[in-house]
């Protein structure tokens, strides 16, 4: 009782953004976390950061963690990953794409120091990647909000062309597309991953354009915030955490990242001495992709579609990306039936059709 | 008028000795504010003083750190020295050094053969230029057509930044690199090398020392040095001098972003080894403090860029450490400008109590 | 594009605009006095944070507001301690004030990052917003837009009709002939100073508490600096001020209403993003280029100090 009180304290702490060590005795395995962005109460930094929190919480003092947020992806990095391999951490998650080369050069350095690096490509002999198939939640968002529409235009800001965020937009559409072939997507690009001020009067020039379900793929919760603000029957789908405190209202769901379990699976195969590096790409069958609990306007055969959906993801019995997969100019990409393999997902340069919005070059 | 305790009485000439004191000063009472900070946060200000200024660089690998965060502050911060020196306010050095980036990138991507004594150079020219070209925009604009050049280098540091997004997202954009914003890693004949094993240090810690030197023999000792400074007095004299304030802001400008052109070339044939939209961290803004606090003097530009990249290095372990916010770095290097900037009132006035 | 779409846009502009016009009215008055103040993005910084926790703290956007104001006009006063009193170069010292601003806001605003307050609403003006077409664009606005409206109003009055902006603007034209007829020159720039810091900390706190409404680190994203280009822009003149920020807030509208239309458009998104950028050096040049103009219009002792005993 009285640990789980003063766990309940240092999350607070954490969640205040002054977090980071707890003065356990002796822990089997130091980890250090290394975020991107300044942590907040939602975004892709504070689930790596409630991964963090269960992983402490799962491994009581078996398991001393800490954590820098706010670290720009220049060269500055290496020195802060550096700084955390040689300060005695066994394991050193770092959490953001940019981070990957530095990542690369520390772990040659130090060879008795794991490393996991999410969202990239590269990996070594002390050295994995991991990373989420958003684009499993993305469809399912999609679909949801295909339902929903009633002017037939879903609005997508989104940060930066990165096959990623290409996915999710893709997946979004194919979506949507499986309930209402007439849907159409438009994009507006804000060239940043947090800009809280652009991507809300991005939201609203959707809004005013006709988009009636907005969704995002940036860092901040400015999109769902716009749409709940807004006068408009229109509602928003959150990204990687559950936004619906930003839009109590309108907030339909949203495609949520999970953590915990891959970070509490790791450090005990590390405290067993089981350990060895591999890479990861996690949906939902290893828990690491859901989505939010759904808004109750959503009808209930809807959410059994969705529920039927999930199971079948789960399993490995659909995925979103399953042929015919055709592009903007009508194209066939992939044959009927056939699904896309993980290699051409990931240089995903193209729209589907559906989406109203030029490709950016 | 008010009666205020202490006068300010002007000296009858300034005195050269506080012009060297008041950075010291500034420091002192820098890092006294800062004890205080720590001491307001709950924090025990001898570990917060430790931590900030003494932990970053009580290793080897943290001496190097030091050095490499210097140079690029160095080389941004002795180009704007020439400029500030004429009144030239060239505050867009972020920006010519994202270009200078860009412009080593360029020449590193299209002659990936070339052997390194070749390519370097090139890089290091190139980068320059393209520095160069960048600060020309603002000179040109001032020259030709009076716009303000504080206004034009500083929206430019903005479309330099998507000029550069746009260069790593598409036409230089890594084939083998998932789409990801970054070009391909550059080949090892494009890398500096490094001199001091276990660092990250690398030669262009001497080509910035060489770039200072340079610039202090030129300012001491020829007549550009003299009209520079004499049109930074006063625009008439510059006239009588046969300087006209035309050419102040050409050389101001593109020294300014030539020396920044370098700065951005040393990072991407440095630490970075490629080109990423992630590239710019502040220098060229920091380097308007470090060229103040060096009293636009290439020796005190030297000094101030360790002291500067000091409190970046400090900032970050307070970070890391401490869990404070790494802002804090930019708290303590407001502070050291602001104390300056008061404390030279006493190069040519002096304080008088009343009664 | 139809009627309403046009309304949209129009709307989205005024929205957009309010907090440059804001600061920039503030930053006018003290460079009418003759002080040049680059610290604008500092200052705008801090009154976006202390507003914002204001704001947030006591569930009030007023205190919020007035937090803002204060914030910006206290490092406005240290600002004027520094050039105005300790001479110091007010070009550098404005440069200071936005790096240690923008710092501290950073630092004080950590444990608030990322935080939201409840959007308020938009004010319907009676009668005026039943006007067709332009009743809804014009006078169903967010508060902080008719807000600028009499910051505008006021300011313009100030200086064109009131005998104090008369020794305001001669301090800015010729300190040494107002402190010859007995008129304090360092009183009216401590005044002038405090004034443009509280409107740009009123700017900024606008940003947070009406226009994201949140606060995040780097909020202000260049928008002080912004504002001091349209000072120059508006050749001093408080309508002219009006006119370049609803222009730059047009441009960054225009531009996302463009990708947000689905039209194919195959430029860039980056030039698209930077477009407000080079619109302000664009216009920048167009003004300054006739140099009697700027001559004309801009204070005579703008940037240059001034001591009684010279």
């Amino acid at each position: 009782m009285k640990l789980g009180m003063r766990r309940a304290a240092i999350a607070a702490i954490a969640v205040l953004g002054f977090g980071g060590m707890a003065a356990h005795a002796q822990p089997d395995v130091k980890v250090g976390f290394v975020y991107v962005s300044p942590l907040g109460e939602a975004g892709w930094s504070y689930q790596h950061e409630l991964g963090r929190q269960a992983l402490e919480a799962a491994l009581g003092d078996q398991v001393e963690t800490r954590y820098v947020d706010n670290v720009s992806e220049g060269a500055d990095a290496e020195r802060v990953i550096r700084e955390f391999a040689s300060s005695g951490h066994d394991l050193v998650i770092a959490t953001s794409f940019g981070y990957m080369n530095y990542v690369e050069r520390v772990s040659q350095e130090f060879p008795d120091v794991q490393f996991l690096h999410a969202t990239g490509y590269k990996d070594g002999a002390n050295f994995a990647n991991y990373n989420a198939r958003f684009y499993e939640g993305r469809y399912l968002t999609g679909v949801i909000a295909g339902h929903m529409s009633e002017t037939e235009t879903l609005g997508y800001v989104a940060a930066v062309p990165i096959p990623e965020v290409v996915q999710g937009i893709n997946a979004f559409t194919r979506g949507a597309r499986s309930v209402n072939p007439d849907i159409e997507v438009r994009v507006i690009w804000t060239n940043s991953w947090y800009d809280p001020g652009r991507e809300r009067e991005a939201a609203n020039t959707l809004l005013a354009q006709g988009a009636d379900v907005l969704t995002h793929h940036t860092d901040s919760t400015a999109v769902v915030q716009a749409v709940e603000d807004s006068d408009r029957t229109a509602w928003g789908v959150g990204y990687h955490s559950d936004m619906s405190e930003f839009g109590p209202e309108t907030h339909l769901t949203a495609t949520t990242h999970h953590w915990g379990d891959y970070y509490i699976d790791v450090v005990e195969s590390v405290i067993e001495g089981t350990y060895a590096p591999s890479n990861l790409w996690g949906g939902h069958a290893e828990g690491m992709i859901d989505i939010a609990p759904l808004n109750d306007a959503v009808p209930a055969d809807v959410a059994a579609e969705i529920e039927d959906l999930q199971a079948s993801m789960r399993d490995g019995e659909f995925h979103p990306f399953t042929g015919p997969v055709v592009n903007q100019a009508g194209e066939v990409l992939l044959e009927e039936g056939a699904v896309m393999s993980d290699s051409d997902l990931n240089q995903m340069n193209y729209f589907v059709e559906g989406v109203a919005s030029e490709f950016p070059n | 008028m008010l009666d205020w305790p202490i006068r300010i009485v002007r000296r009858d000439r300034p005195l050269a000795r506080m012009r060297y004191l008041s950075p010291l000063m500034a420091i002192v009472l820098m890092m006294l504010t800062g004890m205080l900070i720590f001491l307001a946060l709950g924090r025990d200000p001898a570990e917060g003083f430790y931590t900030f200024f003494i932990r970053p660089i009580s290793s080897l690998y943290g001496f190097g750190e030091l050095l490499l965060k210097a140079t690029p502050l160095m080389l941004c911060g002795i180009g704007l020295a020439i400029g500030f020196r004429a009144n030239v306010w060239n505050i867009g050095a972020e920006g010519q050094f994202m270009l200078g980036a860009a412009g080593a990138t360029g020449v590193a991507l299209t002659f990936p053969n070339l052997p390194a004594f070749l390519l370097l150079p090139l890089m290091v020219v190139s980068g320059a230029l393209a520095g160069m070209a960048w600060g020309a925009i603002p000179a040109w604009l001032k020259t030709r057509f009076n716009a303000n050049e504080i206004l034009v280098s500083l929206m430019l540091v903005y479309v330099a930044g998507f000029l550069v997004s746009w260069l790593v997202f598409s036409p230089w954009r890594d084939p083998m690199g998932f789409g990801f914003p970054q070009t391909e890693m550059l080949s090892s004949a494009a890398l500096l090398p490094r001199i001091l094993p276990g660092t990250r240090l690398n030669i262009a810690i001497f080509l910035a020392i060489a770039l200072v030197a340079i610039t202090w023999i030129v300012l001491q000792h020829t007549a550009i040095g003299f009209r520079l400074r004499v049109t930074g007095r006063s625009r008439s004299a510059a006239g009588y001098a046969g300087f006209s304030i035309q050419r102040a802001v050409w050389i101001g400008l593109l020294c300014g972003g030539g020396a920044a052109g370098i700065a951005g070339m040393t990072e991407v044939a440095g630490p970075m080894g490629q080109l990423t939209d992630k590239i710019a961290l502040g220098y060229g803004f920091a380097a308007i403090i470090v060229a103040f606090l060096g009293r636009l003097h290439p020796l005190g530009v030297l000094l101030a860029s360790l002291l500067m990249a000091l409190l970046f290095l400090g900032g970050e372990q307070v970070q890391q450490h401490m869990n404070l916010p790494k802002s804090i770095s930019m708290v303590f290097q407001g502070l050291l400008l602001f104390y300056l900037l008061g404390a030279d009132l006493l190069v040519n006035y002096r304080l008088k109590w009343n009664g | 594009m139809d009627s309403g779409l046009i309304q949209e846009v129009v709307s989205a502009t005024l929205l957009a605009g309010t907090p440059l016009i804001i600061a920039a009215l503030g930053l006018l008055m003290n460079e009418r006095a003759g002080v040049l103040n680059l610290g604008a993005e500092g200052m705008m910084s801090l009154g976006a944070v202390y507003g914002f926790i204001a704001a947030l703290s006591f569930s009030s956007p007023v205190l919020g507001l007035a937090a803002g104001l204060m914030a910006g006009a206290l490092v406005a006063g240290g600002f004027a301690l520094l050039t105005i009193t300790l001479q110091a170069n007010q070009v550098a010292s404005g440069l200071a004030l936005a790096i240690f601003g923008v710092g501290l806001a950073g630092f004080v605003g950590k444990p608030y990052e990322s935080q939201s307050l409840k959007a308020v609403g938009e004010w319907s003006i009676p009668l005026l917003v039943d006007i067709p077409w332009l009743g809804p664009i014009f006078f169903q606005q967010q508060p902080m837009v008719y807000l600028s409206w009499v910051l505008f109003g006021a300011v313009w009055w100030f200086l064109y009709r009131s005998r104090s902006g008369l020794l305001l603007r001669a301090v800015g034209e010729d300190p040494a002939a107002a402190h010859a007829i007995g008129r304090s020159v360092v009183g009216v720039r401590y005044l002038a100073v405090i004034f443009g810091g509280a409107l740009c900390g009123l700017g900024g706190a606008c940003l947070s508490i009406f226009y994201a409404p949140m606060w995040v680190e780097g909020l202000i994203a260049g928008r002080g600096w912004i504002a001091l280009a349209l000072v120059v822009f508006a050749t001093w003149r408080p309508f002219r001020v009006l006119l370049g920020a609803y222009l730059f807030g047009g441009v960054l509208i225009a531009q996302l209403f463009l990708q947000g239309s689905g039209v194919k458009i195959s430029v860039p998104s980056q030039l698209l993003s930077s477009l407000p950028y080079l619109a302000t050096i664009i216009v920048l040049v167009l003004i300054s280029r006739d140099s009697r103009r700027i001559r004309q219009h801009s204070p005579a002792s703008l940037g240059r100090a001034f001591r009684a005993d010279e």
